[in-house]
């Protein structure tokens, strides 16, 4: 094995000749392994909208984890009948005070406390159906995107195949999709969670699936192929992994969509039928006659829905700018 | 018989209302064992589509025809299934590929792609898959290979880069190695220390070399045998130095006239082949360098120039070729008798007996910055657009 050997010699010689060059002329990243990921990540922490972005999560988060514990009265408690301050069907409904922050609902119930708990509701709802609508959509686009970009011709099948049926979906507005669904299923929270989840399905399959095809003509790709690398494995090790980033940064902006879609559902009344649990968008429908008397109980869970959308809106686009390969250095 | 040889090999494009295209038109070379064999020729000759039909990574569709045979070892690599060919890719042949960046995958440490590849055809896995992929680093000159192992593309220098694409490349000791322009997208120095590592493996382990390169700067410091494509069809093939020494087909000629040299006089202008890669005739209808040829005659137009063969390392594809060296009055370019007889072995020989000239000529010292040949020629639209 002399061979080897002297080459090993000589070429590192020359690499080592190279590296001192390197390090003079440029900074290297002395971090071993810094992935795209952890790259994206530092990207995030120096943008300032998913710094408010992430404040403003992490309260909702916040609030709908630990919130229920400490609310002064239950949301189910028509304490304000009880205690005769509301009279709503004489349009006496009293705003706030020090006892009562957001003043009463209808029924005579704390609306502060209402909202609080109606956090878990809505962040519930909108990450499960966010989840259903990726893992659906996910799937499908991924199959569609790896028959099409790697399977040839019975792939190129498969994928129109899959992807007749997802513009049917996406054909129809989502909305009404969405309350199809509910229509069809019966209301409740699973139901919700399902047809918000479905509604979503279209543009997660569609995305992941033009990001694989655009991914599966890449150098990388054909060097693997040139490699030996079965297909199987160039789709789920190579291809994917690179495919994933537009999907990440839909799914955040789909929570924000997904929690105005099922408030839109539960103000239509297709939402949870128990409604002793308070949710921002039963709140929102139940405030409706009221609007002339006391418009704030219309305002708050409305503010509520808008912030938490807006906080994910805010996230998803910062990091949609941290993981776009072109701002990559 | 050679390692790999290629007849006849013809890939034609077709697509509904677009015009025929024959990127590759009967090319043959052949390739032994520890030889390296250049494929020369500007953008658009068909280098790289030959080397992606050699790999079998043409998309398999209508359209793509391949045709012609390409015996590797007793196996037509054209002809094979595709489950023996996936086998036989990066084991027996494996390929290396021009933009060392874009054929990495990012997101995924080169430890990982280096082992991917022993997986497959060696079986190795875990540790003794990591102890080995550090050991073809560290033989391809990567210094640190523990550390880069973990490492991205990205964090990684072009040179790197393409170190660690021969490493994985060379990983299961393929016996044809094919290099589609693999120093191109570095800079000349890195160019010539990639060179003198593919020469050091292709010595070292007896490796076939193919060598896709519009440089011929490379073809100088590398190759033994060296084809000149030019529209899909080789043109002119010698061994490296009676190429060098006495160019007899007026293409090859013209790109060596077109590198510029360092050793050129002051004011002195270059020579670029007039035209451009698009002014390019149907084969059918006579010789396709015709229209920018200097030496153009009768004969040129009509039927294709067939191979003339002068000795038994060289052919050239013309009807009225360059004179070799040393031969009296250079043929008057109207003179329809082609000259392919001119050549007695003697002036070959004598030619070969004088390397100092030789190498002088064209051949830029090995360490050297490497003159590009296209940079002197205008730039060439792509293949497509062409033929």
């Amino acid at each position: 094995m002399v061979g080897p050997m002297t080459i090993t010699e000589r070429a590192r010689k020359k690499a080592e000749k190279l590296d001192r060059l390197g390090e003079l002329s440029a900074a290297r990243d002395e971090e071993r392994g810094v992935s795209l990921w952890q790259e994206a990540f530092r990207r995030l922490r120096r943008n300032p909208a998913a710094i408010v972005g992430t404040v403003v999560l992490g309260l909702f988060l916040l609030v709908a984890i630990v919130g229920p514990f400490f609310v002064p009265y239950a949301p189910t408690d028509t304490i304000g009948i009880r205690e005769g301050l509301v009279k709503s069907g004489q349009g006496i409904i009293p705003g706030p005070s020090g006892d009562h922050w957001f003043g009463f609902d209808h029924q005579g119930r704390d609306e502060f406390s209402r909202l609080v708990v109606g956090a878990r509701q809505t962040l519930l709802v909108g990450v499960v159906s966010t989840l259903i609508g990726l893992a659906i959509g996910a799937l499908v686009g991924g199959v569609a995107g790896a028959a099409a970009g790697l399977g040839g011709r019975w792939g190129r099948w498969i994928d129109t195949a899959l992807m007749r049926v997802v513009d049917m979906m996406l054909a129809l507005p989502s909305l009404l999709l969405a309350v199809s669904i509910a229509a069809l299923l019966g209301a409740s929270l699973t139901t919700v969670m399902i047809a918000v989840g479905v509604v979503s399905v279209p543009v997660f399959a569609r995305l992941l699936r033009g990001s694989m095809i655009a991914q599966a003509n890449s150098d990388y790709v054909l060097a693997a192929t040139s490699l030996g690398v079965r297909r199987s494995k160039i789709a789920i090790g190579h291809v994917l992994p690179n495919s994933l980033a537009p999907v990440i940064v839909q799914a955040t902006l789909t929570l924000a969509t997904a929690i105005i879609e099922a408030a839109a559902l539960s103000f239509l009344g297709l939402g949870n039928p128990d409604t002793a649990i308070p949710e921002w968008g039963v709140m929102l429908a139940d405030a409706q006659p009221y609007l002339g008397i006391r418009p704030a109980l219309a305002i708050y869970p409305a503010v509520a829905i808008i912030i938490t959308a807006l906080g994910f809106t805010l996230l998803g686009e910062a990091m949609r700018e941290a993981l776009d390969p072109k701002l990559r250095k | 018989m050679a390692l790999l040889d290629v007849e006849d090999l013809s890939v034609t494009f077709r697509q509904r209302g677009k015009r025929t295209v024959r990127a590759v038109d009967g090319v043959s070379f052949s390739v032994d064992a520890g030889e390296v064999v250049g494929l020369v020729g500007e953008s658009g000759c068909g280098k790289s589509v030959t080397s992606l039909a050699l790999m079998g990574l043409l998309p398999r569709q209508p359209g793509i025809a391949v045709e012609g045979r390409a015996d590797f070892d007793g196996t037509d690599l054209l002809r094979v299934d595709r489950r023996t060919m996936r086998d036989i890719r990066g084991r027996d042949v494996a390929m290396i590929f021009q933009d060392p960046l874009s054929s990495l995958n990012p997101v995924i440490p080169i430890g990982r792609q280096v082992t991917e590849v022993l997986a497959r055809h060696r079986g190795l896995s875990g540790d003794a898959a990591r102890k080995e992929a550090a050991e073809l680093l560290d033989r391809v000159g990567i210094p640190d290979p523990n550390r880069r192992l973990k490492e991205y593309p990205h964090q990684l220098s072009g040179g790197m880069r393409q170190r660690a694409l021969i490493a994985i490349a060379v990983a299961c000791r393929p016996r044809l190695l094919i290099a589609d322009e693999p120093t191109t997208a570095l800079d000349v120095t890195i160019q010539a220390q990639i060179l003198e590592l593919l020469k050091d493996l292709v010595r070292d382990s007896g490796t076939a070399l193919v060598m896709i390169t519009h440089d011929l700067g490379v073809v100088a410091g590398m190759c033994d045998t060296v084809n000149v494509l030019y529209a899909g069809r080789v043109v002119e093939t010698a061994r490296r130095k009676p190429l060098f020494a006495e160019p007899r087909h007026p293409y090859t000629v013209g790109l060596l006239g077109s590198i510029p040299r360092l050793d050129a006089g002051r004011g002195e202008r270059l020579s670029p082949i007039r035209g451009s890669v698009r002014d390019v005739l149907p084969w059918a209808d006579g010789c396709a360098f015709a229209p920018r040829c200097d030496r153009q005659v009768d004969a040129c137009l009509g039927q294709p120039p067939q191979l003339a063969l002068t000795h038994t390392d060289r052919t050239y594809r013309c009807v009225n070729p360059v004179p070799p060296a040393g031969s009296p009055a250079p043929a008057s370019p109207t003179a329809a008798e082609p000259a392919a007889e001119g050549i007695v072995p003697a002036q070959a020989t004598a030619a070969e007996d004088a390397p100092a000239a030789v190498e002088d000529a064209p051949a830029p010292a090995e360490d050297a910055p490497a003159p590009v040949a296209e940079r002197a020629t205008p730039p060439a639209p792509r293949e497509e657009e062409s033929a």
